[in-house]
């Protein structure tokens, strides 16, 4: 690891002061799963680390009637074990919890989990986010096991390791960040992320000196749940997830919401498949119909087609585990 | 130096000490006074410290320990290299498998991927802390009994997240401990034996024995 500087102001204004208008000059800490290690192996070598850790605000999470907010330093074991979370939100806590390693939860932050970098091995390998070699993207070519298939038009190929994003996109979650001139600005979470163009761009619409520094989740009453499947049920990144958000009157959905996990650099909105579903009764096979239409419009690399029926079967259970339907087999 | 506590652990000398053959003294000269920047303020909020060494104070196992140390610095690092700390080990070093497990405020983390200066003023436990050679928790005691290790690398990063979990969890099903110590790895596969361990230091704990 490289030396650097590092601070741990009090306030979000004096972070702020501390970060530099460039990437890769200043990183932030959070709970430093991620970052401790990026620093070791050389992703970054900022020359200033700022810590959030003694802005006690950040951690706070406040309710309303119909909304909650929770602050970007709330640890992921908080946010699993905090009640109205737990009433309201059965997706956040599943997500939370299939990270599965106590030492992660307790560690990481919600913010951090939104904006940790991917876990492409070409990236974590030193040959850049887009893993780009004279202009062209090694990965076609490359090993594609895990990589993107939605949003790999280029140049971007990784998938957004995010776990929280899917379902919080679903519940129609938004974000506030503080920006350079001290003020507040809220984002949809879904235009929070989005796929860089350039190795001079990252994961999200964070500026270098932005901080990203509450959630905001609406209680709507949405019946929601997220699907996972793994390689293992220990500490790892899941294959491909679906997190679905739906208004249940009857039995008929509305306000439906899909986002899949794990297979595009960023968490992607299954629009076409939310709207085969908007107003119709959820059954096994309107379900299933969902699920099918969740898988349009992807694109397979040499070594990743297996994604696709992941996506169509964890879209399908993860609507009936939202609707409260016992699944068959 | 007089208020630094640089007790040789538990039994008097460790291992590490035993090795260097000269015991605390290695570690005090890591903490003389005239290598301490003259700025007592160090810690003040907003300063920019480093990247040379900053002194900070760790509370570990219930003692105080002064430390210089560069904001690069991990907490693993500090405990086993600085402060002669060494039950936690680093295996991966990436904060995968668990061997470099503390508690922090009583959570398990991986102390690999926490900057030592992240851990100041934060109450640090390491397996030191659990129990000694001649007083073993029950959680330790069980791990004996029930030969839940081979190689003993990943032993103790088990025994801190174990013990951790069994405080949360007094009355554990076999299922909720295959879960409970999911952040942790052996490579030699005893996880058998520890689940079993979990499970009785459980039973001790209630008053069954």
């Amino acid at each position: 690891m490289k030396s650097f500087e590092y601070s741990a102001p009090n306030t979000i204004e004096e972070a702020i002061e501390s970060l530099g208008n460039r990437w890769g000059e200043t990183e932030i800490m959070a709970g430093g799963t991620d970052l401790v290690t990026s620093l070791k192996q050389r992703i970054t070598a900022p020359q200033r680390v700022v810590s959030l850790k003694n802005i006690s605000t950040l951690r706070e999470i406040h309710e309303s009637s119909d909304l909650i907010q929770i602050g970007a330093m709330t640890t992921l074991a908080d946010l699993s074990n905090h009640s109205t979370i737990q009433k309201h939100f059965p997706s956040l806590v599943e997500a939370a919890r299939s990270i599965s390693s106590p030492q992660i939860l307790n560690a990481g932050t919600l913010g951090g989990d939104l904006c940790q970098r991917p876990r492409c091995w070409y990236f974590r390998n030193g040959y850049g986010l887009l893993a780009q070699n004279g202009g062209k993207s090694l990965i076609p070519a490359g090993d594609n096991r895990y990589h993107a298939i939605f949003g790999n038009d280029g140049p971007a190929y990784f998938v957004s390791a995010s776990s929280l994003g899917p379902p919080l996109i679903a519940l129609g979650a938004s974000v506030s960040v503080v920006g350079a001139d001290g003020k507040s600005r809220q984002i949809a979470l879904d235009d929070f992320f989005r796929i860089p163009k350039s190795e001079s761009e990252r994961e999200t619409s964070l500026k270098p000196n932005e901080i990203l520094t509450a959630i905001h989740i609406p209680l709507s009453g949405l019946n929601n749940s997220v699907y996972e499947i793994r390689h293992r049920h220990g500490l790892d990144w899941p294959y491909a997830t679906a997190a679905v958000a739906f208004k249940l009157s009857g039995s008929k959905a509305s306000d439906v919401r899909i986002v899949l996990g794990h297979v595009a650099p960023t968490p992607w909105l299954a629009s076409k498949a939310g709207k085969s579903l908007e107003g119709a009764e959820v059954t096994m096979s309107s379900a299933a119909h969902c699920a099918q239409s969740a898988t349009q419009g992807a694109k397979t690399l040499s070594g990743n087609a297996y994604k696709v029926p992941m996506v169509k079967t964890s879209v399908k259970r993860a609507i009936l585990i939202a609707a409260g339907i016992q699944m068959k087999g | 130096m007089a208020k630094e506590d640089n007790k040789p652990l538990d039994s008097g000398i460790s291992r590490r000490g035993f090795l260097k053959g000269v015991g605390a003294g290695t570690v005090a000269t890591g903490m003389m006074p005239g290598l301490a920047p003259e700025n007592a303020q160090a810690a003040e909020s907003a300063k920019i410290q480093g990247p040379g060494e900053v002194p900070i104070t760790l509370r570990i196992n219930g003692r105080n320990r002064r430390v210089n140390v560069e904001p690069r610095v991990t907490l693993l690092d500090a405990l086993r290299n600085r402060l002669d700390v060494t039950g936690a080990k680093k295996v991966c070093d990436r904060g995968t498998c668990g061997a470099c497990t503390v508690l922090v405020d009583g959570d398990p983390i991986y102390s690999c991927s926490m900057l030592a200066l992240e851990a100041e003023g934060r109450e640090i436990t390491t397996i030191e802390g659990l129990g000694t050679p001649e007083h073993l928790n029950p959680l330790q005691k069980a791990f004996i009994e029930n030969d839940a290790q081979q190689c003993g690398f990943c032993t103790p990063g088990f025994v801190v997240a174990c013990a951790s979990f069994l405080e949360k969890n007094p009355n554990p099903t076999r299922e909720e401990v295959r879960s409970g110590i999911g952040g942790n790895l052996c490579r030699c596969g005893t996880y058998a034996g520890m689940i079993e361990a979990v499970l009785d230091a459980a039973e001790v704990q209630k008053g069954g024995n």
